[in-house]
């Protein structure tokens, strides 16, 4: 499970606002990330950026989670610092993911209930409106990874862009607005998804897709995988989406009791 | 008057029909509820010593017993909803066996774990005299979605109590409270700030923010906790009286926390009739309730089940028994009791466990469990999604060896329906919800 070899190379990871953004499990994500780099037999640097921390000169693979209103509010004023360089990274093919709230801000806009425009990165060509009924359950996407499954759990309904890419089609569950099967959008190697679960350690293919480019950007050399043995999240995954699809292709019922 | 009694019949009719079936505690006050839902509030006003609420994420029950068993230990009569029922309607069903068709309740002041959102619809049919309120953690985030909005309806709660409201001073989204409550009593309960940095945090630090709200100097009405060590305590009101040192039967620092917090309540319920030996007797005496470190003997050996709801419990649970490590099982399900998002698994750290291995993974989310260990490096000899054969093959595996199983709510009463049926245990499998 140890790189026992000499590191084929060193990637840092940035987790973005890791106190802030970093609901429902999504720092399992950066755990897994870290955990795949290093069976992979590179070395990986976990770099935690807070408000207000300069960000770091290096940084080959980004991750962002859900929070709170109360959390998105304390991040926007260092995600106005920090805009450029994000939007650098991106065009440049630095590969991130981002979940939930961090997904609705790398958007255009997010309109509140009372119609008030925020403005957003505008990394990925989304438009996302709050509205007051969540979306929650369990989720089944197709994507060019395979199977995706996860758990979704937003209010922020979320339109793309004419030309936006999805990051997936949902088979089962709500998606970016529960009208148009699409969920989340990938832009270059950007992913924006509303899937916690969290969503990476039972979806690998997805992780080692962020690590290939990022172990690219970060050796200027082809990735180069180690030998990992992921039996328990393909079981997870397939006996996770098979139940769910037996729970009907439809959307879920809210499970919300109140 | 009339319509009164028919509610009271037809629930205790259902009560009995339900304990004939070993059916769950909540029906009866439902249908009871439906026919008169003012029951709850005419019964509940004839109590003259005070009606108590407890809530918050974590510890409800255990508080509520400790705090039960205290006010009875001085003379007084108790009553609670014991059976972890925490619904208004628990509270109507145990109500329905207590009192007779005239709706008389004949006890001197009313101890009721409620959940936070339960405890607010509750509260508009009766007015709680005394609101204690413990912790805000993330729990059944499907259903309260956000830990904001959690605390928003403990601070609602509050403003709804008449008299006395008792707040955690080591949880900022608790003892802020204080600030939007008026013309109440204000009473906090923690850990003595002299000792707060020995002690491990009890809750996550990431969804607290730094900011610069802290909780008032401690008054002699505060109960502050000063553990001795693991097992003894001392709870300390003002310089001069305390309770203890003593010991409880369940084990951890939460529990000695629930034990200050139901202390400091029982004083101010009491007020000069609290007697410090009294309570220590009780405390001495209590056991711990359904799931919460309970010990079953099985051939002579301990099994312990521990029940883990969320992620703050879970850290506290692998706290508390990680350090005597024993052969363990982790059995997670994903029904709408045990929260149907399983990612709060990865904001628990398993690391406690990586030098003796899981023996056993179970559940409905068993290769999800399994997963979450593999990233922290925990080795599981087996993964048996079905909890009858996982159990089985567990305890035989480990045969006269200490065994201690973490579960969720429906894992929970699955297995204490299958270690009843294999021990003989009567009555284990009645208990709870
Ligand atoms: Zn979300």
């Amino acid at each position: 499970m140890q790189p026992t070899s000499a590191s084929k190379g060193r990637i840092v990871l940035v987790h973005l606002y890791p106190r802030e953004m970093s609901i429902y499990g999504d720092l399992g994500n950066t755990r897994c990330l870290a955990a795949r780099i290093r069976r992979h037999g590179y070395e990986c640097v976990v770099h935690d950026h807070h408000p207000g921390m300069p960000f770091p000169q290096d940084a080959h693979l980004l991750m962002g989670g859900g929070g709170q209103d109360s959390g998105q509010s304390r991040v926007e004023d260092d995600l106005a610092v920090i805009g450029d360089r994000l939007r650098g990274l991106a065009t440049d093919g630095t590969p991130m993911v981002m979940i939930c709230g961090m997904y609705q801000m790398f958007g255009h806009a997010f309109i509140t209930s009372e119609g008030v425009e925020l403005p957003g990165l505008g990394i990925l060509d989304v438009t996302t409106r709050g509205q007051s009924t969540r979306m929650i359950g369990g989720i089944v996407l197709d994507t060019e990874w395979g199977e995706v499954v996860g758990f979704e759990n937003h209010s922020g309904a979320t339109v793309l862009g004419p030309d936006q890419a999805p990051f997936g089609r949902v088979r089962v569950g709500h998606g970016n607005n529960g009208q148009d099967h699409t969920e989340g959008a990938r832009t270059d190697n950007v992913i924006g998804s509303y899937l916690h679960g969290p969503v990476l350690p039972a979806n690998p293919a997805v992780a080692d897709a962020l690590i290939t480019a990022a172990a690219e950007r970060a050796t200027g050399r082809a990735f180069e995988p180690g030998p990992i043995d992921d039996s328990l999240a393909d079981e997870a995954r397939t006996r996770q989406i098979a139940r769910l699809r037996a729970r009907g292709t439809g959307k879920l019922k809210d499970t919300a009791v109140h | 008057m009339l319509r009164t009694s028919a509610a009271i019949a037809a629930g205790k009719a259902l009560r009995y029909a339900a304990r004939l079936r070993g059916g769950g505690s909540a029906l009866p006050g439902l249908v009871a509820e439906r026919v008169d839902p003012q029951l709850l509030a005419r019964t509940l006003a004839g109590v003259p010593g005070g009606i108590v609420v407890v809530s918050g994420t974590n510890g409800k029950t255990t508080t509520t017993k400790m705090l039960a068993a205290i006010i009875t230990a001085h003379g007084k009569r108790v009553f609670t909803n014991p059976t972890g029922s925490n619904f208004t309607r628990g509270v109507l069903s145990a109500m329905l066996g207590e009192i007779g068709l005239r709706g008389r309740l004949t006890a001197d002041v009313a101890v009721l774990e409620l959940d936070e959102w339960h405890a607010l619809q509750f509260a508009k049919l009766v007015t709680p005299t005394h609101a204690l309120l413990l912790n805000v953690a993330r729990d059944q985030l499907d259903r309260f979605a956000e830990i904001d909005t959690t605390a928003k309806l403990l601070a609602t709660l509050a403003g709804q109590t008449s008299r006395v409201v008792v707040l955690n001073r080591d949880d900022s989204f608790v003892f802020r409270i204080a600030e939007t409550l008026q013309g109440k009593e204000i009473r906090y309960f923690g850990i003595d700030p002299e000792v707060a940095d020995q002690v491990p945090a009890l809750h996550e630090a990431d969804v607290r923010f730094e900011d610069d709200s802290a909780p008032p100097a401690p008054t002699p009405a505060d109960g502050l906790l000063h553990p001795v060590d693991a097992h003894d305590f001392t709870i300390r009101f003002g310089a001069v009286d305390q309770v203890g040192p003593l010991s409880l039967r369940q084990r951890g620092l939460a529990a000695m926390v629930n034990a200050t917090a139901a202390t400091t309540m029982a004083r101010a319920v009491l007020g000069d009739a609290f007697r410090a030996d009294a309570t220590e007797r009780a405390l001495r005496a209590v056991t711990a309730p359904f799931g919460r470190g309970e010990v079953i003997d099985i051939d002579g050996h301990p099994l312990e089940l521990v029940l883990v709801k969320n992620p703050a419990g879970f850290t506290v649970a692998l706290g508390t028994y990680g350090s005597e490590p024993v052969a363990t099982m982790i059995a997670i399900n994903d029904d709408y009791a045990d929260g149907q998002d399983v990612s709060w698994l990865y904001d628990v750290s398993f690391a406690s466990l990586r030098e003796h291995g899981v023996a056993m993974t179970s559940g409905v989310r068993a290769y999800d469990m399994a997963l979450r260990l593999d990233y922290d490096e925990v080795l599981v000899e087996q993964i048996e999604p079905d909890l009858a054969g996982a159990l089985d093959a567990f305890l035989t595996a480990y045969r006269g060896q200490p065994t201690r199983i973490f579960c969720t709510y429906t894992a929970m009463m699955a297995l204490r329906k299958l270690l009843a049926a294999r021990f003989g245990l009567a009555g284990f499998a009645q208990e709870g919800e």
